[in-house]
């Protein structure tokens, strides 16, 4: 039988929180950007406008159509050239984090874009008719009757799909940005302790995940209404 | 930005001389499409069993299904398969280990890869069974029971014909993941669609081409397995049901 020995992990833990901070990090930025961003995009489709309909409409099929892995090798290859041709920044600037958060940001917005659509359709018509005849416009309609709302209704949906991210943002191994996964590979693979790195790394993700969701269960039977 | 489109590339000779850069990546294709379809099998099979345990009256197999779910929804995609592919032929016994190891490398890489991907969206299947189920009324079961029915009976004659009905369309969408999943198995070497693109910019440095050819194939996946799961939807609805459309 395999012998384990984990005694490579203690020394490590600074490489590794150092890659759950990146981790965090993705996630944070993915989250923040990809709710205001998504937002925008729920609205253009439900205006009614044709034009921005369809072309929001495009965008959340495109991303939602394409594996992640190759989203984030397309930022991978697009941020870099940008980069250079707009911001002059070159050599300082870490591309493979930019590029990372650019990706996570975008391609995330179209996930979260069809969970706010979906939250404000939630909301009865009936609601929105009974603000403009109060003599609201369309924006205070929103922001003050809909949209509240809405987030009540969508907010666990919104949290599980962050908990889904936190666990995506591991598969930026593919451009070799060390997170925590990347991380714990590198250690593993240093030490010829691959196994038990794995397995830990593993289990951390589990802890914080099936924890997260326990929480999100909690939530959503407090705010049903 | 000064890039030189050249989509004539395509048809170039690859170095060893024989087959085109389109060759490749129809390889690529066919290895995407051989994983996604056979871990598709492997997880409507093993997701509709659990997801049938999850509703049974007994603690314990219940109770079972649920660990099995939370386990496998809870760890990101790319911690399994490396597991799959890296640990679990340590934790075997060393005979049976030691015979993984020294197979034909892509045949390691595409069944841990096969594997991976099966239990991983059988949790998603099992949660979609179970939803199904527990949306019948249970006077189904009931009666069921009651006309002398076993409980295997039950759930084969009365239950899962009406549930499996009613969940197609979240089915489709884990249908779709499982393509668009089958991408992370490009980190453990096997050659796949989205590997591919990344070997023909090393090759051809024509990453533009490489990347849009690629993103349009998966865009094609999608697109006929939209269509498809549409007819199948279309022909097994089932009559007055609230998701059904009228013709």
């Amino acid at each position: 039988m395999y012998e384990f020995d984990f005694s490579s992990i203690p020394g490590a833990l600074p490489i590794l929180g150092a890659g759950l901070l990146v981790t965090l990090k993705l996630t944070g930025v993915a989250i923040v950007v990809g709710i205001v961003w998504g937002t925008l995009l729920a609205l253009a489709r439900l205006s009614g406008n044709r034009l921005l309909g369809t072309m929001a409409a495009g965008y959340v099929n495109l991303f939602r159509a394409v594996p992640l892995v190759m989203v984030i090798l397309w930022f991978y290859l697009i941020v870099p050239t940008l980069l250079k041709d707009w911001a002059g920044l070159g050599q300082g600037t870490d591309i493979r984090m930019a590029s990372a958060l650019v990706a996570f940001a975008l391609f995330e917005s179209a996930y979260y874009a069809e969970i706010i659509r979906a939250g404000v359709r939630s909301v009865p018509q009936g609601q929105v008719n009974a603000a403009r005849a109060l003599g609201m416009t369309y924006t205070q309609t929103m922001r003050l009757v809909v949209l509240p709302q809405a987030l009540r209704n969508m907010l666990p949906l919104l949290l599980t799909q962050a908990i889904i991210l936190f666990q995506d943002t591991s598969l930026v191994y593919v451009i070799g940005l060390a997170d925590f996964f990347g991380a714990a590979y590198k250690v593993g693979d240093r030490d010829g302790r691959l196994v038990e790195l794995l397995l830990f790394a593993g289990a951390v993700y589990f802890v914080l995940c099936f924890g997260a969701s326990l929480l999100v269960r909690r939530l959503q039977k407090r705010i049903a209404v | 930005m000064s890039y030189s489109w050249h989509w004539g590339v395509f048809l170039s000779p690859t170095p060893s001389g024989d087959a085109t850069y389109l060759g490749w990546l129809l390889q690529g294709l066919e290895w995407t499409l051989l994983l996604s379809l056979g871990a598709w099998v492997i997880a409507l099979l093993l997701g509709s069993l659990l997801g049938v345990l999850r509703t049974v009256p007994n603690r314990w197999l219940s109770g079972l299904a649920a660990a099995y779910v939370e386990a496998f929804r809870n760890v990101p995609l790319l911690v399994q398969l490396f597991s799959w592919y890296f640990v679990l032929p340590e934790l075997l016994p060393r005979a049976l280990g030691d015979a993984i190891k020294q197979s034909d490398p892509l045949t390691q890489q595409f069944v841990a890869a096969l594997l991976c991907l099966g239990c991983f969206t059988a949790a998603r299947v099992c949660e979609q069974v179970r939803s199904g189920l527990n949306s019948l009324p249970r006077g189904q079961k009931n009666a069921g029971l009651a006309m002398g029915l076993t409980l295997p009976q039950t759930y084969r004659y009365v239950l899962l014909p009406p549930a499996m009905r009613i969940i197609l369309p979240p089915l489709t969408s884990e249908f779709l993941n499982v393509f668009k999943n089958s991408a992370v198995a490009s980190t453990i070497g096997l050659i796949e669609l989205s590997r591919q693109s990344q070997q023909l910019v090393d090759y051809t440095a024509q990453a533009y081409e490489a990347f849009i050819a690629v993103t349009l194939l998966y865009v094609l996946i999608n697109v006929l397995v939209m269509l498809g799961m549409r007819a199948v939807e279309h022909r097994t609805r089932l009559p007055g049901h609230s998701g059904a459309r009228d013709v």
